[in-house]
């Protein structure tokens, strides 16, 4: 963990990041893609815990595609 | 085998088709044009005689043993620089060409020692040889001092640790000066002094470890006698035979020809027919192997119930019993998903195949990553997203038909120096040079070489310079339309993007802290240059945006329609030498061998009819996940295969932390490494004298890797893998590391065919090897790209959250110097720690002054995550703000001070960029020695 943020929460705001400039769609469904390629399931399951808890360290972004992960289970 | 002796044809070959035909000594035959006399008779079966030509090296003509007779042609000349004419009719023997060598072998013999029978040379000595051949009998002049003025009383320079120069001996043939110019590109030799005074000098007459020279050994390889001999065949004597294999180090893949006497390696020396180097190598590769023999090696198995215990020596049967107990009580305890491994780049592709087959089918997860993740795992990303396979696209020969190289990140006289040769030798002969770097690397400036552009930038924005330079070639009209419209998609809107103002050089020079003029010039020189080929390390992938970047060289590369042809592409210089085999190999948690993603229910059933067991189809763990999962204690057992990630891993306390949490921790290496600290076992590796198997090099090509003795351990690592596999209940079973190969090659469609015979008939083959292309294919993407259609990406440039500020002022990069490699596992136990014995701040004058510090001053390193101490090197190599370090020394942990930041794809930790501060540590609390790194909460 680094500063009290857990680390699934850190990357994912990080992979947000990168898409900032295209639309929260758009960029809710890379980020979505890309978690779902690349992320161990515990770590996915964090992360859609987390956002489905109301958590504010989230981006709007990373939110959006811990709720795709979800619908797409 | 026994000693393999390769035919030297006196000249280099010349291209092109055999056109020209001539006569020698009554042997008609044709060559092409602009080939020697000599050579062209060493064709015809013909030897003549030489001691200054060698063939890879060009023609001097200075010792006068090759004289030849030519109908037409007055006197006799030298065949050596004598080109082929049509009609040509040539005579390399009769009574008066002997008479004239006799005559100029005397006067060599003359002024030389006569103590053949002792010398080091003595059986592969050309001098002795020419004698010989000659039919040399007397010497009129007498020898020693009898014969008047000599050489014979000049001392021998033995400063260098691998090699000797006894000038006594020398014939002054230039071959060794030659060789440093025209093969290493050094140029640290010359001829010093005129007529009878000429001699050798290692530059301006100071020992040769005083020298520039880099100790890659062309001299010592290209010396007609015993002058410039290896220490090792001084003291074993001369090797009796031959083993072909390949380097351990650098992603070159050098192939060397192992000479032993008896089961006693004598010297490594390089292959000429290697497809890597070609004949050329460098100090690590030729010299640094002693660490295999290294009194620190472990060689049998050790075990411990907690790391507070002393290690215990056991029985082989023990160690594999206890790891695989262990790893199924901690299974049953905390679940399937509780274990996993690391694979390791320094290992063979069976090794690797090995243990991520362990994991998936024994293990029953994807728990499995390998070192490529601290290194150049956003390659892989960036090239599969944009071209379709996760792999550079060219040979390295194909940089000899490149017009502009675009070097980023990566500094290959260092980290690669025998493809760095090669490159400087392009650049000589007149391709146009734009280093991207925040250091001003040796290929900047030195001899006879200078970059056209070098664009300093600050640390972290890569992004911003690719996504400008791709903004002038869009915006000035120099896009290949023709390429881009047959070959790629997505370009429209990906031209849109980059043709935005906020890309352009003028918006980003002051981020960048780079003029927008060169942006321009560069940008313009890369678009119109002719062939232009872009080769970049890990000062491209070790970033927050490295995937991003890959991307954007990516674009870069189509947008201008270089690719697909020699001379061209986008080439990552892998940092190890089986970077690009353990990726190939499946290592990755979410990708299968070959690439292939472990959802795709077509490739599992692959494994799963050949495994008998079903595999999982989600990705598992990378490394730094499973340090964090570790931590939260999700993840208690992990293998690790041949890497040392508590020294090579960044933010050492997160890895201590993670290591230390751990209920089962299992290395498997040479030495008892920084991680051993941490770990219940040990299982000794082998070394790459010992491996059978084949490794795979930054250009795709799949080499073999031959062993030159049995394990010293009693097992090769495939082996050890397949026991704990078997000792869990898993039937894993081969005979051989061919068998392993055997498997790969039905699994994987890039490899199809392949197999260790076929290897050996080749010498090497360059994946993707598949009906099409039976033996391998050196250049990809010729006609369509792997994915088809070649696609262009967004690559929006995001600054990284590491930033200076007042507290840490100084951004931190880091990177390897030529001795010494990675972790130093092995070249810190071999005679390189002469050349660099501890690692050292580079720091730029200005930031040294405005602390007070001065060169060799201890100072304090500080990063928001640690702090270690290590000596100051004052040098305006960086821009000021921006200090360089290596990594090489546990000692000084430049990864204490590294941060967790990552690159957003892949995970790859941004080891480029670390805000820091630097403190003088004042003389009356320094000591002699540097301490060990403070790592706060750190458990070893």
């Amino acid at each position: 963990m680094s500063g009290g943020i857990p680390p699934y929460v850190r990357l994912a705001n990080e992979i947000a990041a990168q898409f900032a400039h295209r639309s929260l769609e758009d960029a809710a469904t890379v980020i979505a893609n890309h978690l779902k390629a690349t992320w161990d399931p515990r770590m996915k399951q964090a992360l859609i815990t987390h956002a489905e808890s109301g958590a504010t360290d989230l981006s709007p972004a990373a939110v959006l595609a811990a709720r795709r992960l979800q619908a797409a289970r | 085998m026994t000693l393999l002796k390769e035919p030297d044809f006196g000249t280099p070959a010349r291209p092109g088709e055999a056109t020209v035909e001539l006569t020698i000594d009554g042997i008609n035959l044709r060559v092409p044009p602009g080939t020697s006399v000599m050579r062209a008779a060493k064709e015809a079966g013909v030897d003549v005689p030489k001691l200054c030509a060698t063939d890879n090296l060009e023609a001097f003509g200075s010792c006068r043993l090759c004289v030849v007779e030519i109908d037409g042609v007055k006197g006799t000349p030298a065949s050596c620089t004598t080109p082929v004419r049509d009609g040509m009719n040539v005579r390399t023997q009769n009574e008066r060409l002997g008479k004239l060598r006799r005559g100029v072998m005397e006067l060599y013999i003359s002024d030389h020692p006569l103590d053949c029978l002792t010398c080091s040379a003595n059986g592969d000595c050309e001098l002795q040889d020419m004698a010989g051949v000659t039919g040399l009998r007397e010497v009129r002049y007498g020898s020693g001092v009898e014969a008047g003025a000599n050489h014979m009383d000049l001392e021998t320079d033995t400063s260098n640790p691998y090699f000797d120069f006894e000038a006594s001996k020398c014939i002054a043939c230039s071959r060794c000066v030659r060789a440093c110019d025209e093969v290493q590109g050094t140029l640290a030799l010359t001829i010093e002094g005129r007529g009878f005074d000429s001699k050798v000098a290692a530059g301006a007459g100071v020992p040769f470890f005083e020298s520039d020279c880099v100790s890659c050994g062309a001299c010592v390889q290209a010396c007609p006698t015993a002058t410039l001999q290896e220490k090792s065949v001084v003291e074993l004597g001369m090797p009796t035979r031959t083993v072909l294999t390949t380097c351990a180090y650098c992603g070159v893949g050098c192939s060397f020809k192992a000479e032993l006497r008896g089961d006693e390696l004598v010297r490594m020396v390089p292959y000429k027919n290697g497809g890597a180097n070609e004949g050329h190598s460098c100090v690590k590769g030729r010299f640094a192997f002693g660490y295999a023999s290294h009194p620190d090696r472990v060689l049998e198995p050790m075990v411990r119930d907690t790391i507070a215990d002393e290690w215990r020596t056991v029985s082989w049967e023990e160690a594999i019993g206890f790891t695989a107990r262990r790893l199924r009580e901690i299974q049953a305890q905390y679940g399937q998903g509780s274990i996993g491994a690391i694979t390791s780049s320094r290992t063979t592709n069976e090794e690797v195949y090995a243990v991520q087959k362990m994991v998936r089918a024994v293990f029953g997860n994807n728990n499995v990553d390998t070192c490529a993740r601290v290194c150049h795992s956003p390659t892989g990303y960036g090239l599969k997203q944009t071209f379709g396979e996760s792999a550079g696209t060219q040979d390295f020969r194909s940089v000899d038909e490149s017009d502009v190289i675009l070097l980023i990140g990566s500094n290959p006289t260092d980290a690669h120096p025998v493809f760095g040769s090669r490159m400087k030798q392009r650049i000589r002969r007149g391709a146009k040079l734009i280093v991207i770097d925040p250091r001003r690397i040796d290929l900047v400036r030195s001899p006879h070489v200078e970059a056209a552009h070098h664009l300093e930038l600050r640390p972290g924005t890569n992004v911003a310079i690719i996504n400008a330079l791709a903004h002038v070639i869009v915006t000035e009209g120099l896009v290949d339309r023709d390429f881009v419209t047959s070959r790629c998609e997505d370009f429209e809107s990906w031209e849109a993007f980059i043709a935005r103002p906020e890309h352009s050089p003028e918006a980003i020079a002051e981020i960048c802290g780079v003029p927008a003029d060169e942006i321009r010039a560069a940008a313009r020189l890369y678009a119109t240059g002719g062939n232009a080929a872009i080769y970049y390390g890990l000062g491209v992938t070790e970033h927050s945006q490295g995937s991003t970047m890959v991307m954007g060289m990516a674009n870069l590369a189509m947008a201008t329609g270089n690719i697909g042809r020699a001379g061209v592409g986008v080439n990552p210089m892998r940092g190890q030498n089986n970077v690009q085999g353990s990726c190939d190999m499946g290592s990755f948690p979410h990708e299968l061998p070959g690439y292939r993603h472990v959802s795709d229910d077509d490739v599992r059933s692959i494994y799963e009819h050949l495994w008998g067991t079903p595999i999982l189809n989600e990705p598992g763990l990378r490394i730094p996940n499973m340090f964090d999962a570790a931590i939260d204690g999700s993840f208690k057992a992990l293998f690790v295969q041949g890497e040392d990630i508590a020294q090579s891993d960044p933010n050492t306390q997160h890895v201590f932390a993670a290591l230390g949490a751990l209920d089962l921790l299992v290395v498997q290496d040479l030495f008892v490494n920084e991680t051993a600290k941490f770990a219940h076992v040990l299982l000794p590796g082998t070394s790459f004298l010992e491996k059978d198997g084949t490794f795979t090099n930054a250009e795709r090509r799949i080499n073999r890797v031959r062993p030159i003795m049995a394990p010293r351990t009693g097992k090769q690592e495939w082996e050890i893998i397949c026991e704990i596999a078997q000792a869990m209940g898993y039937p894993m079973h081969y005979d051989s590391a061919a068998q392993i190969m055997d498997e790969i090659a039905v699994t994987t469609p890039t490899f199809t065919g392949v197999s260790f015979a076929k290897l050996d008939e080749l010498g090497s083959i360059q994946w993707p090897c598949n009906v099409e292309h039976p033996d391998g294919t050196p250049i990809m993407h010729a006609d369509e790209f792997t994915r088809g259609k070649g696609r262009f990406m967004e690559t929006m440039y995001v600054p990284t959250s590491e930033r200076s500020t007042r507290k840490f002022p100084l951004i931190l990069t880091t990177g390897r110097i030529l001795s010494q490699y990675n972790v130093g596992a092995q070249t810190r136990r071999t005679a390189n720690v002469a050349w660099h014995a501890e690692d050292v701040l580079e720091i730029h004058p200005h930031d040294a002054e405005v602390r007070g510090v001065t060169d060799g001053d201890l100072v304090a390193l500080s990063s928001r995550v640690g702090r270690t101490e290590l000596r100051a090197k004052i040098s305006d190599r960086m821009p000021v703000g921006v200090c360089y370090t290596t990594f090489h020394h546990p000692v000084s942990g430049a990864n204490v001070v590294t941060t967790d930041n990552s690159d957003w794809a892949t995970n790859c930790p941004e080891y480029k960029v670390t805000a820091v501060q630097v403190d003088l540590i004042p003389a009356s609390i320094a000591t002699d020695a540097v301490p060990e790194p403070v790592v706060a909460g750190g458990n070893r």
